[in-house]
């Protein structure tokens, strides 16, 4: 079989168990894809093909993933191979550890493909901010990915990989799965342990899954969630069976409807098809109910506040003292600090440094920080209500439009922090959500829409959500490259 | 006019657990630099601290101890500065609810008692070690102190005198040395003291503008450097001039202060809740068992030592100093239950031994047992109190058994009124005179016929055997 790279890890599964194929076979597959259309993506960072291979050929003996390809955010370690963030303040770093969703995904058998591009230190939402290239979206290369996972999106967009997982912080995995057309999710906060994952914001980031369909996600979070004793933030809450909520069956279900995600001027075709898989649910036996976050128009705002907050302190370490970048001759200890930190960030990570560092600074701590600590609870409290009013998920748009063209805001901060206007709040809340297909635009760009639950109610997200696929073929549509 | 020094001291303790405070590196002492690290506590990207469990224990019973409140949360804060040292450029601390607050330390000053009051006591984090290349331009750096639990205890500006700042840190390190939670070493650095001080008119209220004393490497320093700077604000504010607020360095060679930084220059640590690290409940079961688990403390058994065992205040006070003797001197009491004469060897010969050989009294050779054994030969008479002193410096020697020694050298004293008499006998014929003078009411004559008769059996002869078998024969005679 020629094809494997198109298929899902669920359907590659079952071959490997009929012994049809062997995992080298996938591996060769899916990188002689890469080979051919990674020139006009650019997902990928690090791939090579005799490491995959080997590991391939090496793999334990079973395992829920085993044989499967498993492309990593270039912000997560792996042992004996550069991870950089997509930053030249580490560039050459080598991890001489694994993060913990690298060992469990390899105790499962999964094959560590490659690195994925990103926005350097996962700052941005279109994948531009990458200190080595932009990767470009696989429906329109004159596009964005998204961000800041936007090179583990469009390498499952692409066949480039079989599944690839992203960390989201404000949406980093979800708003370039909805660009992308794939599906992406972020666990509830200390479902999937941190522990190797290169901190950007650490109240807020979680490392989640990139995949083909609804099935691959729950498979994938099966494999990396739980609890790690090495992460103090990760939760001792059972990983339930995510398979088994895997139901072509809503009745009953009672979805809310946020008035505040759907606000005058918003994208058409966006809205439009939001509101139609809301009428495919409702048609399949889903109770759909409005309900209100009140709060949510102050989430990008405190976001912003706490984000760089954590992110000014968490990027004090690449100070040229101990690995990565440091500049050539300082003069002294100063001299060194300045210029490697100088020439080693971008423009948006020094942006990010600078107004973390004035939030936290004596003086404004009480009126920035504190004040948006504050504004966070309440918007935690928002979901909380919601929730327990008996809503199973809520139902919003995933981006407020579809990807946008390179370098339209890359010149304005601002209108590129609204790209994550409506996935910005889950993180603050701490809750789980995940983004899906659920359409494209007449130009042929992807929509995807967001459903989000409750705390550690992923199985009830992908209970609607495979409801939902199970209707739909928006997810077996692939781009033409 | 007269002045009096307003002093603060921060007291950074080390504590004595087998692993660091956020990861399982081991917290031993040496070690080829960059040994005893790990990704964790080297802050490498992506690593996670989790706190040491034993480390929050210790903190806790040491938080007891002086008396202080224990929070029923823990939660710890990031301090944000740039240093080579500091491999995360931020060290993990407590800020705004520290683990413990109000609390007190009684010290003993001119022969009376004076409260301490302690504001707090939190943990933190250590950092690493710079060494500069001597003669280069170059410094390197060790991570093996790199994370390192630590203690910071804050006193209240209570202390009105180098000699209490003094009494202060040597009390305070008595008690933590009872608690068993640090070896209070600080060379090699496992206690570490900074100092504020301002001056005001002596009976006064308020404070006046302070200095921060760095870099004081023992007790006597810091009373130094003390001494030193309440001379010099006195002096500035004589002279009409304004005391600025800055750290100073203390100057060991030359005994003086030095100015290392101003107010201006002064840091802003950006403290913010430490993320990584959720804060979580103190349960207050767990609280009061380490309260109950408590050893008695320095105070408590000074004071039991003088109500039940009868020792004098001085006796007692100089047994308490140190745990280890306090304890040694217990187990002697067990064994052989005269705690005045155990004091006293104790404190005589015994220590006197240790002193000159500068050897502790655990790690000595005589053991408690040993020491009751040989008291208690001295009271069957089987040897003299003398006789006893040289014995015990051979036990102190060899580690051996009093019995032994005994056997070993006959050194058993002479109690036979047989073999005795024989030599009563000899004396009152040698020395006819002096039979005669006791005999005519001189009871001193005595004495020297005691004397002629140990001198006959060289020593070993009980005297007050021979003194009776003397006292018989002579009225015999009479």
């Amino acid at each position: 079989m020629d094809n494997l790279y198109s298929l899902t890890a669920g359907e590659l599964l079952g071959l490997l168990d009929k012994k049809t194929i062997k995992p080298e076979e996938i591996i060769e597959s899916v990188y002689s894809r890469a080979q051919s259309v990674d020139k006009k993506i650019k997902g990928y960072l690090n791939l090579d093909r005799e490491k995959a291979l080997s590991r391939a050929k090496s793999l334990p003996s079973s395992g829920k993933l085993k044989g499967i390809p498993v492309a990593v955010k270039d912000n997560i370690c792996v042992e004996g191979e550069l991870t950089t963030c997509a930053s030249k303040i580490l560039r050459g770093f080598k991890p001489p550890y694994n993060a913990t969703v690298i060992e469990k995904l390899k105790s499962e058998g999964a094959v560590i493909f490659g690195k994925t591009n990103m926005d350097e230190f996962a700052f941005g939402s279109s994948c531009e901010n990458s200190s080595y290239f932009p990767t470009l979206n696989p429906w329109d290369t004159a596009r964005i990915p998204g961000g800041s996972s936007g090179g583990s999106a469009a390498v499952v967009s692409a066949d480039e990989a079989v599944m690839a997982i992203g960390s989201d912080t404000g949406g980093s995995i979800r708003q370039p799965a909805s660009l992308c057309g794939v599906v992406g999710m972020k666990p509830t906060y200390g479902r999937v342990s941190r522990y190797g994952l290169i901190a950007f914001a650490s109240s807020l980031d979680q490392i989640g899954p990139l995949t083909k369909d609804i099935k691959d996600a729950a498979l994938l979070l099966g494999v990396i969630a739980g609890f790690d004793e090495k992460d103090s933030t990760s939760v001792n809450v059972p990983v339930p069976d995510y398979a088994s909520y895997l139901k072509n069956d809503v009745k009953g279900v009672k979805i809310g409807i946020p008035k505040e995600y759907f606000v005058e001027g918003m994208d058409k075709e966006v809205e439009a098809s939001v509101r139609e898989a809301i009428a495919l649910l409702k048609g399949k036996g889903a109770q759909i109910v409005d309900v209100s976050l009140p709060h949510t128009e102050y989430a990008v705002a405190v976001y912003y506040i706490l984000a760089t907050a954590e992110a000014s302190s968490n990027l004090a370490r690449f100070d040229g003292v101990q690995y990565g970048y440091r500049c050539e001759d300082p003069a002294n200890l100063l001299d060194m600090y300045e210029r490697t930190r100088g020439e080693g960030f971008g423009a948006e990570a020094k942006r990010r440094i600078i107004l973390g560092t004035y939030v936290l600074s004596s003086g404004y701590y009480d009126a920035y920080y504190l004040k948006a600590q504050k504004v966070r609870m309440l918007i935690k409290n928002d979901f909380e209500q919601v929730f327990k009013s008996g809503c199973d998920c809520i139902l919003t748009p995933t981006s407020p439009t579809p990807a946008f063209k390179v370098g339209e805001r890359s010149a304005d901060p601002l209108s590129m922090y609204l790209s994550d206007i409506f996935t910005i709040s889950v993180n603050l809340a701490g809750v789980p959500a995940l983004s899906m297909p659920c359409g494209f635009t007449k130009s042929g760009l992807p929509i995807g829409m967001q459903l989000i639950g409750n705390f550690f109610e992923e199985g009830k997200i992908f209970n609607a959500a495979y409801a939902y696929e199970s209707n739909t073929d928006w997810h077996k549509r692939s781009p033409k490259l | 006019m007269a002045y009096e020094p307003v002093i603060g001291l921060e007291v950074h303790v080390q504590l004595k657990t087998v692993s660091k405070m956020f990861c399982g590196c081991t917290t031993e002492f040496g070690g080829a630099p960059n040994t005893h690290t790990c990704p964790v506590c080297l802050g490498f990207p992506g690593v996670l601290p989790v706190l040491n469990r034993r480390a929050l224990v210790e903190a806790i019973r040491v938080a007891l101890a002086v008396g202080c409140k224990v929070s029923d949360k823990v939660k710890f804060h990031r301090k944000n500065y740039f240093y080579p040292d500091l491999p995360k450029d931020y060290q993990i601390s407590q800020y705004d609810e520290p683990l413990s607050e109000n609390g007190r330390l009684n010290i003993k000053i001119n022969g009376g008692e004076k409260t301490i009051k302690i504001k707090r006591v939190h943990m933190e984090e250590d950092a690493g070690k710079l060494i500069h290349e001597e003669g280069g331009d170059s410094s390197f750096v060790d991570f093996n102190r790199s994370g390192m639990p630590l203690l910071e205890i804050v006193s209240e500006p209570d202390i009105n005198s180098p000699e209490e700042a003094y009494m202060y840190l040597t009390d305070l390190k008595l008690l933590l040395r009872y608690l068993g939670v640090s070896d209070c070493d600080m060379e090699k650095g496992s206690l570490r003291c900074d100092a504020n001080i301002s001056i005001r008119k002596k009976g006064g209220t308020g404070l006046g503008t302070k200095a921060e004393v760095k870099n004081m490497n023992s007790f006597k320093a810091v009373k130094s450097a003390l001494e030193f700077e309440f001379e010099r604000q006195s002096k500035c504010l004589e002279a009409g001039e304004r005391i600025i607020q800055e750290t100073r360095l203390w100057d060991p060679d030359k005994g003086i202060t030095v100015s290392m930084r101003s107010k201006e220059e002064a840091h802003d640590y950006r403290y913010f809740p430490e993320p990584d690290l959720v804060p979580f409940a103190l349960e207050a079961a767990m609280v009061e068992n380490e309260r109950k688990d408590l050893p008695e403390l320095p105070e408590a058994r000074k004071a039991r030592f003088i109500a039940a065992l009868s020792l004098t205040e001085y006796d007692a006070e100089v047994l308490t100093q140190d745990k280890d003797t306090a304890d040694y001197f217990e187990e002697c009491v067990k064994f052989y239950n005269k705690p005045k004469i155990v004091s006293n060897w104790l404190m005589g010969d015994v220590s006197g031994y240790l002193n000159a050989k500068n050897l502790s009294v655990r790690g000595s050779k005589l053991k408690p047992q040993a020491l009751a054994g040989l008291l208690k030969e001295v009271d069957s008479g089987k040897i003299s109190g003398k006789m006893a002193k040289d014995i015990v410096i051979e036990m102190l020697d060899t580690g051996k058994d009093a019995s032994a020694i005994i056997s070993e050298k006959g050194l058993a004293q002479i109690s036979d009124t047989g073999e005795l008499e024989k030599f009563a006998e000899e004396a009152i014929a040698e020395n006819a005179k002096t039979a005669e003078d006791f005999l005519n009411g001189k009871d001193n004559a005595l004495m020297f016929l005691v004397g002629q008769v140990m001198k006959k059996t060289k020593g070993k002869a009980n005297p007050a055997v021979v003194n009776k078998i003397l006292r018989d024969k002579l009225s015999k005679k009479q």
